[in-house]
């Protein structure tokens, strides 16, 4: 295919890679609203699903003030109470974090980072955006419906989900099923495009092992997220007849206030075997480009090659496969045999190692490194102390013994806060710090970024560690309020206010981080295409904020692995993936 | 349950396969190309589109992979009543392959060029899956008819719900084929509509497939359970 006896003259042999014809704006509709430039997509998305996360960052608010003070807000009532808990964690777990991951970061990066012009399927990227939005709105419109949204819990387990003791019966659950019906539509689609623009688009010269590991991670993400979320399609579905047409596939016969309802025959822990195979992927299906996204943020800013790429790239496949097959382990206390619980309590503490692996490379790769306390790397590393102190409760809490006593209490609470709350949204706003400048053509406020940093990671802290004694003492979770409970020291309610009080300091702090992204995007200074001296693809474009089709007139070429930092003898220290060998001074 | 996870591990082994060609055991960071040489991106010469449509497939499959996993895993229950299979099942079910046999048909014609051929294919196929679609339709209304409902049983609501998921991406795959026969008619020369040919034959034998897996669990449904006794003997 290359002619080798040229050797090193200039000629760049022609594309390979076929130019696509590119999808042109022909309206300000077309090139800011319906657009299929992944770029935009990548935004809209973004927008949308931090907008959303909002609505849970108050619901966590109203939980907590419930919590720190009971009974003295009168609006609160248990069932609101409930209808907090279920919406804040299916918005945070599935319309933030899949949706700012895979959509946001993965429709922006994904086609940049690959050299590719945008995604393989525009059209149908689009479509995923519209479909992910009615998704929201749907969600959103529960609010106001009769009843409210649905408070059965982010699992929604049968059959109390569609008992009228439940808040939102009437409306909430049927929209809350609607809803994640629409957002498996959408991300699906969204999903072929990630996937195949990978596998297909990749520019010259980019093999699958000199793809970035923001790649990789989101590419396995997604196709583990294309795997699992069809098992909560299918429970979706017919939990959606369960409810409106009366089928019974999760309702046993059961006798409410008195009377038999028409179920029978059903069986509620099929709903928890079909929730939890799509439940435990999603864990790592946001944890998975996290980790990608930090590898990078972590060899950029400290300067040096990122260590074992190789073993990094074979854990994160690792770690994608095992995930589908640790689900039982949210289900010890569903009653079921012994034995599994054996076999999921063995696989999940396997999952440990190449996760282990993973930490160990960042931090190799941090040794004798040049780092640069950036606010990106800042948030990198609160991102690895955190998700160690998330994974360490992980491995407690994967064993059935520790987990039986431990799964109804706060403990498990702080656990998958730790691990999959607060650890990936450390890596949204890394990300968000390091991408920005990329996205506007301008720095985000350096002074604004590291109070922003200390104060939710330092405040992220001060509210799930306590959380975790709060467990130990057996403090229960879902409690609308504790009551008397002998077992319960009066101090556990003081900690629970602090905890409060935390709480809303860490959220009101965000606004500073919002003031930053609008305050920056005017007055911000000027970044130039490349000024964390980043040697992967999408700093490389001719034009900051790349332009449509990113790269001018022809494809970039790519001569070298994306960790070249660094470099002896090189004229900077790194060396961009598209800069061949010949131009360096041998 | 096991169903699922035969699934999985036949995705598991595409997947390692695949990642097994793609030089996992490289060493990047001793790479270097000079200008003008750089390695094969390992990319496949099939066109994005046949890519996606096997992705989609993967992710179609993984349903009803879940759909038929359930059914099976309810299978086992003590007060397990299952559907009698209706003998216009058996009809719909040579219909359905006559369709994928006619598509098969049009797509061959394609690759030969012969613009008849995939014309009377395509139209063989369409008119065969609609009448699939009317055959299930009435299926339905027989059951119905036989105080079968949806609400009576979870046997019955699976065989509904199944059916009607099977039934809905049928009719996805009839909307492309109309597309498809439509750019046939419109004249369009035969290199321009084989790979859209081919394509909806991939999608009608899947969809064959995945029945003739349901089908069969259905038909031999007392079978089937020995099956699963035996592979999945463990107590619950």
């Amino acid at each position: 295919m290359v002619d080798a006896t040229h050797g090193a003259v200039e000629a760049i042999p022609l594309a390979e890679v076929e130019d696509v014809e590119l999808y042109h704006p022909k309206s300000w509709v077309t090139k800011y609203v319906f657009c299929q430039d992944a770029k935009v997509i990548a935004i809209q998305y973004s927008i949308t699903a931090i907008a959303i996360g909002l609505v849970a960052l108050v619901l966590s608010w109203l939980m907590r003030l419930q919590l720190g003070f009971p009974g003295r807000f009168s609006f609160i009532a248990a069932g609101d109470y409930y209808q907090f808990i279920t919406m804040h964690g299916m918005i945070m777990v599935i319309y933030l974090l899949t949706a700012l991951f895979l959509g946001g970061f993965g429709n922006y990066l994904i086609p940049l980072m690959v050299g590719a012009r945008d995604m393989v399927f525009p059209y149908v990227n689009m479509l995923s955006y519209w479909v992910y939005l009615l998704a929201v709105l749907v969600l959103v419109a529960s609010f106001f419906m009769p009843g409210g949204p649905t408070g059965a819990g982010w699992t929604l387990y049968p059959p109390q989900a569609i008992l009228s003791g439940t808040p939102g019966r009437d409306w909430g659950i049927v929209l809350m099923l609607a809803s994640l019906i629409l957002f498996i539509i959408g991300f699906t689609m969204g999903g072929l495009n990630y996937v195949v623009t990978v596998l297909q688009a990749r520019t010259r010269g980019m093999t699958l092992m000199r793809l970035p590991l923001t790649v990789w991670g989101i590419f396995t993400a997604t196709v583990m997220a294309l795997l699992a979320f069809p098992a909560l399609f299918v429970g979706c579905v017919m939990m959606l007849f369960d409810r409106l047409l009366g089928s019974s596939f999760f309702m046993p016969a059961l006798v409410e206030m008195g009377e038999q309802l028409k179920y029978s025959g059903g069986s509620p822990i099929l709903w928890q075997h079909l929730f939890w195979f799509f439940g435990h992927p999603e864990v790592y299906i946001v944890a998975v480009p996290a980790f990608g996204i930090v590898s990078d943020l972590i060899s950029t800013h400290a300067r040096k090659n990122i260590f074992g790429y190789r073993m990094m790239v074979w854990a994160i496949v690792a770690i994608g496969a095992l995930s589908f097959v640790v689900w039982a382990h949210h289900m010890y206390v569903s009653g079921m045999n012994p034995n599994f619980g054996f076999f999921f309590a063995t696989t999940t503490l396997i999952i440990a190692i190449p996760t282990a692996i993973k930490v160990y490379n960042w931090v190799l790769t941090l040794w004798r490194g040049d780092i640069h306390l950036t606010v990106p790397m800042l948030f990198a590393l609160g991102f690895i102390v955190t998700f160690v102190n998330g994974g360490l409760t992980g491995l407690f809490l994967g064993n059935v013994v520790v987990d039986v006593p431990l799964s109804g209490t706060m403990f498990v609470v702080a656990h998958f806060h730790m691990v999959m709350g607060v650890a990936p949204l450390l890596v949204i706003f890394g990300g968000i710090y390091h991408w920005y400048p990329k996205v506007t053509g301008r720095m985000l406020n350096d002074a604004l970024g590291k109070f922003h940093f200390w104060v939710t990671f330092l405040g992220a802290y001060a509210i799930y560690f306590p959380m975790h004694y709060l467990g130990l003492m057996g403090v229960p979770r879902r409690y609308y309020e504790l009551g008397e409970m002998a077992f319960i020291p009066p101090s556990a309610a003081t900690l629970n206010i602090f905890i409060t009080l935390a709480a809303l300091i860490v959220g009101f702090a965000q606004t500073v981080f919002f003031f930053n992204l609008i305050w920056s995007l005017f007055k911000g200074k000027h970044a130039g295409s490349n000024p964390w001296k980043a040697t992967t693809l999408e700093w490389q474009t001719p034009q900051t904020p790349p332009g449509h089709g990113n790269w001018g007139k022809e494809l970039p070429v790519v001569y070298r692995w994306a960790y070249d930092y660094s470099v002896p003898g090189a004229e900077q220290d790194f060396l961009p993936q598209n800069q061949p060998a010949a131009k360096r001074a041998a | 349950m096991s169903i699922t996870i035969l699934f999985l591990a036949v995705m598991a082994t595409i997947v390692a396969w695949w990642l097994s060609r793609q030089r996992l055991m490289a060493k990047p960071w001793l790479e270097e190309g000079a200008i003008g040489d750089f390695p094969d991106t390992g990319a496949s010469s099939l066109p994005a589109a046949k890519i996606g449509l096997g992705v989609f497939l993967a992710v179609v499959g993984s349903l009803f992979a879940l759909l038929i996993g359930a059914y099976s895993m309810q299978m086992n229950m003590a007060d397990w009543r299952p559907l009698p299979a209706p003998k216009l099942l058996w009809l719909n079910t040579g219909v359905l392959i006559l369709s994928s046999v006619a598509l098969q048909w049009a797509q061959v014609a394609a690759h030969r060029g012969q613009m008849d051929g995939v014309r009377a294919g395509l139209l063989a196929g369409g008119a065969s899956a609609l009448a699939f679609l009317a055959g299930q339709l009435l299926v339905w209304q027989e059951l119905t008819a036989a105080g079968y409902f949806l609400a009576t049983n979870p046997a019955y609501a699976f065989f509904y719900l199944i059916t009607g998921v099977h039934g809905l991406h049928l009719l996805g795959g009839l909307v492309a084929l109309g597309r498809t026969t439509d750019k046939v008619w419109r004249g369009f020369e035969v290199d321009q509509v084989r790979l859209s040919v081919e394509l909806c034959t991939l999608y009608w034998h899947f969809l064959l497939l995945v029945w003739l897996f349901f089908f069969s669990l259905l038909a031999f449904s007392p079978w089937a359970g020995w099956i699963y006794s035996v592979c999945y003997g463990l107590p619950r």
